[in-house]
């Protein structure tokens, strides 16, 4: 199963699957833009400034899943030395941030209207302020250290540190009293959001995702290119 | 019509705010890796075509070296 996480498996599907995850992208991002500022509807409370979910959530998600999935990844270079994952999870870190700042930056402009404020530090909004944090030093930390074991376990341990606030902004709702409202949508029961705001969620969140895919696979072959005009210079 | 999607009962400077901020990082984003990614097979190829032979050949029988060839747009050129 790992030998599907080589680099030369990754580098041959990233170049095959790009174009096609870049048509199918916007082709989803177009609808999912109709959806979230034309059809669907305003909400009863917050009027049309709802429609600022439809960029805020999703981009909240995948920063919170991308760097879940950074974290896991360096927990095994850390622990079994699995060079395969090495560059993935570097790959992945440029999209994760900018859908971090994309989620502060949204929220924030929603939050002027909402609660008439720009920012609040307030627990879920400071840990995602933390997150970006992360963020920051983990790509920070691969261009100061360069290439080597030594940035492998520097980043790892970064990515590590930085997930134990995973959780803290999942849970920052429920242990403490923040502005920020409750999660609206959960695995586990029954979401209170209408199916008419439900699908504009969906397809935003599905173009975001592929946005994210889209930028990785480029990134993780910029990242392999540039190891072997390297190892070009060596011979 | 065109007016109430502007406009949206004077939420239309957050909503439209929000969403321009969006799209625009992700242009950025997009731009700044495809001109990463350019540079770098650039460098490939002018590196590629400075080897002598016996060493492209050594290259070439290199898989991953096989697939950046192979897709290297500039090469290709």
């Amino acid at each position: 199963m790992l030998k599907n996480f080589e680099p030369n498996k990754i580098f041959s599907i990233a170049s095959k699957a790009t174009k096609y995850v870049l048509f199918v992208f916007i082709i989803i991002i177009s609808i999912g833009l109709i959806e979230a500022l034309i059809i669907s509807p305003e909400d009863y409370i917050q009027s049309h400034s709802v429609r600022i979910m439809y960029v805020h959530v999703p981009s909240a998600w995948i920063a919170l899943g991308t760097f879940s999935i950074i974290a896991i990844l360096s927990f095994v270079i850390l622990i079994f030395k699995n060079k395969s994952f090495i560059l993935i999870a570097k790959s992945l870190a440029p999209s994760g941030l900018v859908f971090n700042i994309i989620a502060l930056v949204t929220g924030s402009i929603w939050g002027k209207p909402t609660w008439g404020t720009w920012w609040v530090w307030d627990a879920r909004i400071t840990s995602m302020l933390i997150l970006a944090l992360f963020y920051i030093i983990y790509i920070l930390a691969w261009r100061i250290y360069d290439d080597g074991e030594k940035v492998h376990r520097i980043t790892s341990l970064i990515a590590i540190l930085g997930a134990i606030n995973v959780p803290i902004i999942k849970y920052s709702v429920d242990w403490w009293t923040t502005l920020h409202q409750p999660a609206s949508i959960s695995i586990f029961s029954k979401t209170s959001i209408h199916t008419s705001m439900m699908i504009p969620l969906a397809l935003m969140t599905a173009a975001f995702a592929l946005f994210s895919i889209l930028i990785f696979l480029m990134k993780y072959n910029t990242e392999l290119i540039k190891i072997k005009n390297k190892g070009l210079d060596r011979l | 019509m065109i007016n109430d999607i502007i406009s949206m009962n004077g939420y239309g400077i957050y909503v439209w705010s929000a969403f321009t901020f969006t799209l625009i990082s992700f242009a950025v984003l997009y731009t700044v890796i495809k001109v990463q990614l350019v540079k770098e097979k650039i460098k490939f190829d002018a590196k590629y075509s400075t080897l002598t032979s016996d060493k492209k050949q050594a290259v070439r029988a290199q898989e991953i070296y096989k697939g950046i060839l192979a897709n290297n747009s500039v090469s290709k050129i």
